[in-house]
């Protein structure tokens, strides 16, 4: 369907006011939301993301991009008030304890959004209790931890040691990232993931998310 | 000397490579008009939120001993641990731009205006590095006005958490410097409120001094490794090829 395309390229020109409007006249054509949210929304996002991955775009387009994409969400999200907005699954985000730096995680939780995931961002200063308090109460699939400082990294290896001791380990993955974090860092930890940007991480979401469900 | 300096807004603004560098796009990239849109606002806001200020506080090389030794987790061996005790005058400082740009990225976020967010928290970061280069400027300044410099000699600054130098320094330098007065306070993780503040010894001495390869074993996991093109502004073109511990 041509508005289709045109919403989702309106998202990758950062073309919020007629994302919204296009969203809106989709509705009145009695297009399915969910299949405005997979295809326009959600595709145009991803077709933003490939973008991105190949360096033909940079950062600012994609937060223009997903600016644009949240208005369309903002016109689809009471059509689905009942059951709530479909997403291709749950992630709890946050900062971990004694650290304040959350612009990494925000792109984190923009892009993951943009992906079609539910995210409940917890803010920043986040203890473990807090993080898996919020991953039980929401049944969510994966914790996503941030740090900046090399002081805090142990939170997140402090919060996978209350996962096992609640014997939810496995059952509630988990994905680190930060400046200071990596891949041997969230091995040693034994993290299921680790994020070195924010698409990368939301690959890592979608592999752990496909873990889950199979 | 303990001195708090009010840094001119228009001396710290920072420069577009340094910001674009951060948002992930190359040097040289020609930019589109709305990237270019987004930082010219997030320059204008950064520009008329900013609060600049520093705070000095000269330390004698027996007293900063102690407070690099901090808590004791430094790494062993480090171009600090060798550099401050060769050095003329050390100062401690801590420079901030203030919390009101913090608080508008903050709000930003919040009302889904994420690029200008991003950018601006770029900006901001670049700015606040620019502002701690002022201090160092400034401080050469005073140390030339009392004769206690010369055009040959330079300043450089190091900070808890670069170099080998443990983030838990933080500790002592706080309790020594006491930024306070500029309202720049501490956390237990060591971070520091304003976000956007830098902390860290001025040292002032002969520029060899400062000569160090990054081949020390924390350089390999550095993101930053900002140490080699400060060295270089240092000497300028006549920077001297230099490896570890050899002059």
């Amino acid at each position: 369907m041509e508005i289709l395309k045109e919403i989702s390229e309106s998202i990758q020109q950062g073309d919020g006011e007629k994302v919204s409007e296009l969203t809106r006249q989709a509705v009145e054509q009695k297009i399915p939301p969910k299949r405005i949210l997979d295809e326009s929304l959600i595709g145009g996002m991803n077709t933003i993301g490939e973008r991105y991955k190949a360096h033909e775009i940079f950062l600012p387009q994609v937060l223009l991009a997903a600016k644009a994409m949240y208005a369309g969400m903002d016109v689809l999200r009471p059509l689905f008030l009942k059951e709530g907005m479909p997403a291709v699954g749950k992630v709890v985000i946050g900062t971990v304890q004694g650290d304040l730096h959350d612009i990494g995680k925000n792109l984190v939780g923009i892009m993951l959004k943009g992906a079609g995931f539910e995210v409940i961002d917890l803010g920043n200063d986040v203890p473990p209790e807090k993080f898996v308090e919020a991953a039980t109460k929401e049944d969510a699939t994966v914790i996503g931890m941030s740090a900046l400082l090399t002081t805090t990294m142990p939170v997140m290896k402090r919060t996978l040691e209350l996962l096992k001791e609640k014997g939810l380990t496995g059952k509630i993955r988990t994905i680190i990232g930060g400046a200071p974090v990596s891949e041997e860092f969230a091995q040693q930890i034994g993290a299921d993931g680790y994020g070195y940007d924010s698409t990368n991480a939301v690959e890592c979401v979608k592999r752990l998310v496909l873990m889950q469900t199979q | 000397m303990r001195k708090i300096l009010e840094i001119p807004v228009d001396e710290i603004r920072p420069e577009e490579d340094a910001v674009l560098e951060t948002q992930g796009i190359p040097s040289g990239q020609e930019l589109t008009e709305d990237v270019k849109a987004l930082l010219n606002r997030a320059t204008d806001l950064y520009l008329g939120l900013s609060t600049p200020r520093a705070i000095i506080s000269d330390i004698s090389i027996p007293e900063f001993a102690d407070i690099y030794h901090g808590e004791g987790k430094n790494e062993k061996d480090t171009p600090l641990d060798a550099i401050f005790r060769k050095t003329d005058s050390l100062a401690l400082f801590a420079v901030t731009i203030g919390e009101r740009v913090t608080k508008k990225i903050d709000r930003l976020f919040q009302a889904n205006d994420f690029a200008l967010g991003s950018m601006l928290d770029s900006v901001a970061s670049a700015g606040t590095d620019k502002a701690a280069g002022r201090v160092e400027s400034r401080y050469f300044d005073l140390l030339s006005e009392k004769g206690e410099i010369t055009p040959s000699k330079g300043v450089l600054r190091f900070s808890p958490g670069y170099c080998g130098w443990h983030m838990s320094g933080q500790k002592k330098l706080f309790e020594f410097l006491r930024p306070e007065e500029i309202e720049v306070t501490l956390l237990e993780s060591y971070l520091m409120k304003p976000l956007k503040s830098i902390s860290g010894v001025l040292v002032a001495g002969d520029k060899e001094i400062f000569v160090f390869d990054d081949s020390y074993p924390f350089c390999s996991v550095c993101k930053s490794r900002s140490c080699q093109e400060r060295i270089k502004a240092l000497f300028g073109e006549s920077r001297p090829n230099r490896k570890k511990g050899v002059v």
